[in-house]
Parts: C-alpha cells; structure tokens; sequence
C-alpha cells in the first residue's frame, strides 16, 4: 500500500475506519479536535455515522450505547475530557463491552495547557474510574504506530470484551508523518456478539447492566473480570528495546510514547563520544505493564534512568520492576515542556560521569 | 370467557418492588402494552435510569440497558445512531432527568434523536428516600429542604417539556398523569403515540408522566392522588404542547400546540 | 357477564382499585398475601360492569378481567 504524508489526528481517524468503525461520539479539545473533523468528513464517504456530543460525559455514555448494540465505536478526547469519561469507562468495563478510546495528552493538572504530555499514565493504568477494573493502555511513539495499535485496539476490544485506550501526546496528534494503513476490514467480517441488545427476537432479553446489589453476584462479576484481566495479562504484554544487546549496561533508559523516540536519538549522540554502553527500555503497552521484560533489561544495568513529559508517574512502574535493586533516576519535564535530545543527553551524561 | 384485559407481553412475570401504589407499574404496563400493540417487542431496547425504576430491566420484556445516572438519552442516542432500526425508549425519573441529566435530555431532543423518553414526574426523589427533585412543588416538604421549598433559596421547580418546546428541533412533547384510571387513559394515548412516532421514524417524543409516591410524601395512594391534583396539575399542565409539524419553537408554537391537543 | 380476577400474591393492597370501581365492586380482604398485604377482592362481583377502570389502574398488573358474551365498552383503550 502507498505511504500517506498524515496528520496523526487524522490518520487516528482512518485507522479506525479500516478497522471497521463506523460510528463516532465525541467533543472538541485540543489538541485532538482533528479527529472529529476529520471523521465528519469522512464518515459519510465510508457510510458512517458521526455525533458532535454535548460533552465528554455524553460521549462516552454513546460510546456505552453503541457497544452495547454490537457495534465498533470510537471516542477521542485528552485529559480533561478523559476525566470526564472515568464514571463511563467504568460502566463499559463493568459490563464487558469493547470500546476504544483515544488519549492524546496535554498538560495538567485542571485546565492545564494544550501542548504534549505524559501525565496521565497513572489515569490510565491504575484506575481512571472507580472499582477493580483495568483499562488496556497502548503507547504509540509514532504516527505509524498510532495507526496499527488502533487497528490492534478494535480486535483486542472485541476479543476480551473489555475498554482499550490509545494514549497519544500532543506530538502524535498534531505531527504530520508518512503512514501506511492497513486494508478496510469487510464489516461482515467482524466478530459476532450474541450478547448485544438487538431486540429480542427469538430469543431471551440481553441485559447490559453492572448492577448487583447481592453481594454474591458483584464479588462474582469482580472475579469474572479479574480472570480476564489475567488472561491479558499473560498473553498481551508488548514491549521493545533499543541498543540493549549484550549483558551488560552502565545506563538503562526507559520512556514511552514520544520521549522513548527522543530518548533512543539522545541514547545515540551520547554513544557518539563515549564507549559507555546505553540502551533503551520502552513499553509499548502501559497496562499490562511489561514488567518482566523491564526487569530482564534492567539486570543487566548499573543504574536505570526514567524520562517522561511527566512529574514522575511511569516511575512507579519502574520502581515495582526493579524492585529497589538497582538505583533509578528520573528526569521530567511538564507542563507542555518538551525535553529535547540535548537535554535528555546532558542529564545522561551527568548520570555517567 | 373472553379475556379483555390482561397481562402484556412485554412485561416480564417477575412482582415489582416498587411501593404499593406507587404509578410506576402502570406507566411500565403502559409502555408495555403500547410495545405490544404496535408490535415493537422484539426490536425494542429500552434504558433503564437510576432511580426507583433502576431494576425496569428486570420487568420489560426486551434488551434493556442499565445507564449512568442521568445519561440514558446520550445511550439511547449512541445505540440509536448505531442501529437506527431498533426502537430505544428511556425511563427516567426526576433527578435522572431534570437534574443530573438536564444537558443529555436537551441534547437528545435538540439533535432530533428519533427516541422515545418517558419521563416519570413525582416531585421527589424516590430511591435514595425523599430528597429534593428539581421538580418538587414550593412548600413542599422533603428530606433536604425539611421547612419546604423555598423558591427564594431553592429555586422554583423546573417545567421540563415547556424547557425542551422552546427548541426548534421537531418533537412530540406530552405531560400526562396517572392518578386516576381517566387519566391513565389519556396516558396510554399520549405513551403509545410516543412510540408510535419513533416506529415511523418521525421525530423526539418524551412524555412526562405526574406520578405519585406514597411513601415519600407520607400519604396513602389515595390520599397522594388528591395531592397531585390538588397541588402538581395547576403547576404542570397536562396536554401535547408540541406536535412534529410545529417545528418553530417557543411559546407561541407551545401555545399553538396546546390549543390543538 | 364480566369477571374480575385478581391475583391475590401480587397484589400490595394498594387500594387503587377499589377507589377505581364505580360500582363498590372491590373491597379489601381480611386476610394476609404471603407478601403480608391484605388483598383486593371483587366481592360484589355482581355488580361488575366490566368497564376495566380497576385493571386499568393497578400498578402491579394484578387484575385480569374477562367477560362472557357482550363487552360494553365505555371509552377507548
């Protein structure tokens, strides 16, 4: 297939329509307003339905509403209006529906600023809405990427029934790349879902619903998603490494999303001028979390160095896989800063010195 | 023996748990038998509220959905634009729908949402035991405002169809009562219209229903209805205030509607 | 001529019906349901016109009415 030059909003948008979605309900805010707009034009050219909601608060209950008659459906949105879907992402989770949501991160906290950032990775990967449950969180770091973990994203929704975020930054959104999309996927081909309120013919009522006021019936529904929860766990932990061959490293780098790009082009100016060895750790799924693969790398490393556009939130992911046995620094910048390559490279130089 | 009245198809055997004589059950076997007699059964998917009627989908015979307090209109929107071949209805109670739901309620109707909302109108809040509801009458007396509702300090209560008429959007719009079998008649007509609208894709239709609650007004069923018509009927007029084909909004076209119902 | 059947379980004793009936039909039973409500009983079911008022205003779809021969029917339902 022919490379695209993209926008990253707007190829999240046709990456979902390859997918199979055909139906979208979401909210302007920057920076991910692209995606509606480009949605509303193209919907209708691939006989698709789009919704300007009143809110995010709307727009995930829609969301709630499609999934549960049986369709693929989107939303995006970023961090404030993420917020806003916690209660509803709660709800679909609860009641083992697929959706995907897109998360491209600006800064926070409260109304915070428009540019990129990373600080909503604990949002998203240890709670968001209330109750025990789990949101599947996939960190792009590239326009290209964006495209096929959303492709990903609709299946692994259907598959495990359960809510899937693409988390983003403002770099993702708003960075023109050239992408590659996979073929249209045939709608006739897409998973059956028996369990979907399409009317009662011939059959008995389905009922989506997360109500269980006995006691019993709620525990069993908690560990019905836990099992799920573990079968994930154990088969959708996606990572990858950059310049880690060996068994040996002075300095481990880990990142996600944008930062691990910039880390690996820090990783190389500093390899440039000294014979330390470096790598780079980077998760491609936030939750679940690849910690054994971390722990590998990290083994093999004297100290390991944490950067996101965050005040520190991947970090305690990190800590839990090392598990204090080896030093860990973090270097952070937020708030829409972006730190550069240069400035990720002095903070490892300093680390090795 | 020729059965003339009996028990709907669209609803389930199981006994409720609402109050004795809480309006409830009849509006849910008014929805009932309008889903049968317009044969809506098996496309039908209805959204049940938190509130009173949370557990409506273990009495309706057909796909429900459990909703988000006050979100069952944006629900019904994104099943509805999803399936549009499906016949979605919400039920929603006084906070569901004229307090946390205000924005989705006004949404639904303004986008056209081509949906049917039954809006249960009892001047409380029911489930959690007797609060304040955006719609409960001045001096009335409740949990959270145990001197009666002060309109200086409360507000005045909301008249949520006159709100959704002023939209140019075309809708059908209805406030009907239930406190006495003549009522529940014209009830019927106003609910099955309702769906009827929706089946032949027309437009937005919600119809509220004035209901009782006994047991949070502290009166008996019987008592309650003399209240309702005593103190809710002047304050909410009964009538269609809004036919499709009026598709001006404000007051004159609920005017306009209201001299035609 | 019609018939009144109530189903005595479901039943809340809600009295509805009998403030319904124009014809005294109704009246409450002097006996507990298994619920512990005391049931609607059409005991001057003689009296019965089959006008559906009672069934028409039970919440809890308790009421079936059936008739035997000609159904007046007073409005439309």
């Amino acid at each position: 297939m022919p490379k695209v030059l993209m926008k990253g909003c707007e190829a999240i948008g046709e990456a979902a329509i390859r997918a199979g979605c055909r139906n979208f309900f979401g909210y302007p805010i920057t920076p991910q307003t692209e995606v509606p707009e480009y949605l509303a034009k193209r919907f209708p050219e691939v006989g698709g339905e789009f919704v300007q909601a009143e809110s995010e608060v709307a727009a995930i209950n829609m969301l709630y509403g499609g999934a549960g008659v049986g369709k693929r459906v989107l939303t995006t949105s970023s961090s404030p209006g993420i917020s806003l879907m916690a209660e509803g992402l709660s709800y679909i989770a609860a009641c083992h529906l697929p959706v995907v949501v897109v998360n491209i991160v600006r800064a926070g906290p409260g109304l915070g600023g428009i540019l990129p950032a990373q600080s909503d990775y604990l949002q998203a990967t240890k709670g968001h809405g209330h109750g025990d449950y789990k949101l599947v969180v996939l960190a792009p770091s590239s326009v290209q990427e964006a495209v096929d973990l959303i492709y990903r994203a609709f299946d692994l929704a259907d598959h495990y029934l359960t809510p899937v975020m693409v988390m983003g930054d403002g770099m993702i959104g708003q960075m023109m790349e050239p992408v590659e999309f996979p073929p249209m996927r045939d709608l006739a081909d897409l998973p059956a879902k028996p369990w979907a309120a399409t009317g009662a013919k011939g059959r008995k009522p389905n009922i989506v619903n997360s109500l269980y006021l006995k006691e019993e019936e709620c525990h069993a529904n908690n560990v019905k998603l836990k099992a799920k929860y573990d079968r994930i766990e154990k088969r959708e932990k996606r990572s990858e490494t950059y310049a880690c061959r060996g068994d040996k490293l002075d300095v481990l780098v880990v990142a996600y999303g944008t930062m691990a790009r910039i880390c690996k082009t820090a990783v190389d100016e500093v390899k440039k001028r000294t014979k330390k060895k470096v790598g780079v750790f980077r998760p491609v799924t936030l939750w679940p979390y690849p910690y054994e693969a971390l722990a590998k790398e990290a083994r093999k490393a004297k100290r390991i160095l944490v950067v996101e556009m965050s005040m520190g939130q991947m970090l305690e992911d990190v800590k839990l896989a090392v598990l204090g046995t080896r030093p860990i620094e973090f270097y952070g910048l937020t708030g829409g800063l972006v730190p550069s390559p240069d400035d990720v490279a002095d903070r490892l130089r300093g680390i090795l010195a | 023996m020729k059965k003339v009245f009996g028990y709907p198809e669209s609803l389930t055997p199981n006994p409720t748990h609402y109050c004795p004589g809480c309006t409830h059950g009849t509006i849910h076997r008014l929805v009932a038998e309008s889903l049968d007699e317009l044969g809506l059964r098996e496309r039908a998917v209805g959204i049940a509220p938190v509130g009173c009627s949370v557990l409506a989908y273990n009495y309706f015979r057909c796909d429900m959905f459990e909703a988000s307090h006050g979100r069952a209109p944006a629900v019904a929107t994104g099943a509805k634009r999803c399936r549009p071949d499906l016949i979605l209805f919400t039920y929603q109670g006084d906070g569901d729908l004229a307090s946390i739901g205000t924005a989705e309620i006004i949404h639904a109707a303004n986008r056209g949402e081509k949906v049917t909302v039954i809006f249960v109108n009892n001047a409380i809040y029911g489930m959690t035991g007797g609060q304040m509801a955006p719609t409960t009458m001045p001096g009335q007396v409740t949990t959270t405002c145990p001197f009666g509702r002060n309109p200086e300090h409360e507000g005045h209560p909301i008249r949520m169809v006159e709100l959704l008429s002023s939209l140019a959007t075309p809708a059908y719009l209805a406030r009907v009562a239930v406190h006495t079998p003549l009522h529940v008649i014209e009830a019927k007509k106003a609910i099955r219209e309702a769906f009827r609208l929706q089946a032949e894709g027309v437009c937005f239709a919600m119809v509220e229903v004035l209901s009782i609650c006994p047991t949070n007004w502290g009166l008996t069923a019987p008592e309650a209805s003399k209240w309702l018509e005593e103190n809710m009927v002047p304050y909410y007029p009964l009538g269609v205030l809004k036919r499709p084909g009026t598709d001006r909004g404000g007051a004159a076209a609920a005017a306009e509607a209201r001299e035609g119902a | 001529m019609p018939k009144v059947v109530v189903d005595q379980q479901r039943c809340k004793g809600c009295e509805r019906c009998q403030e319904a009936c124009p014809q005294g039909v109704i009246s409450m039973s002097e006996t507990l349901n298994e619920k512990g409500y005391f049931y609607a009983v059409p005991s001057e079911q003689p009296r019965c016109l089959g006008c559906l008022l009672c069934a028409i205003t039970c919440p809890d779809v308790a009421i079936e009415v059936f008739v035997h021969g000609t159904q007046y029917r007073f409005f439309h339902y």
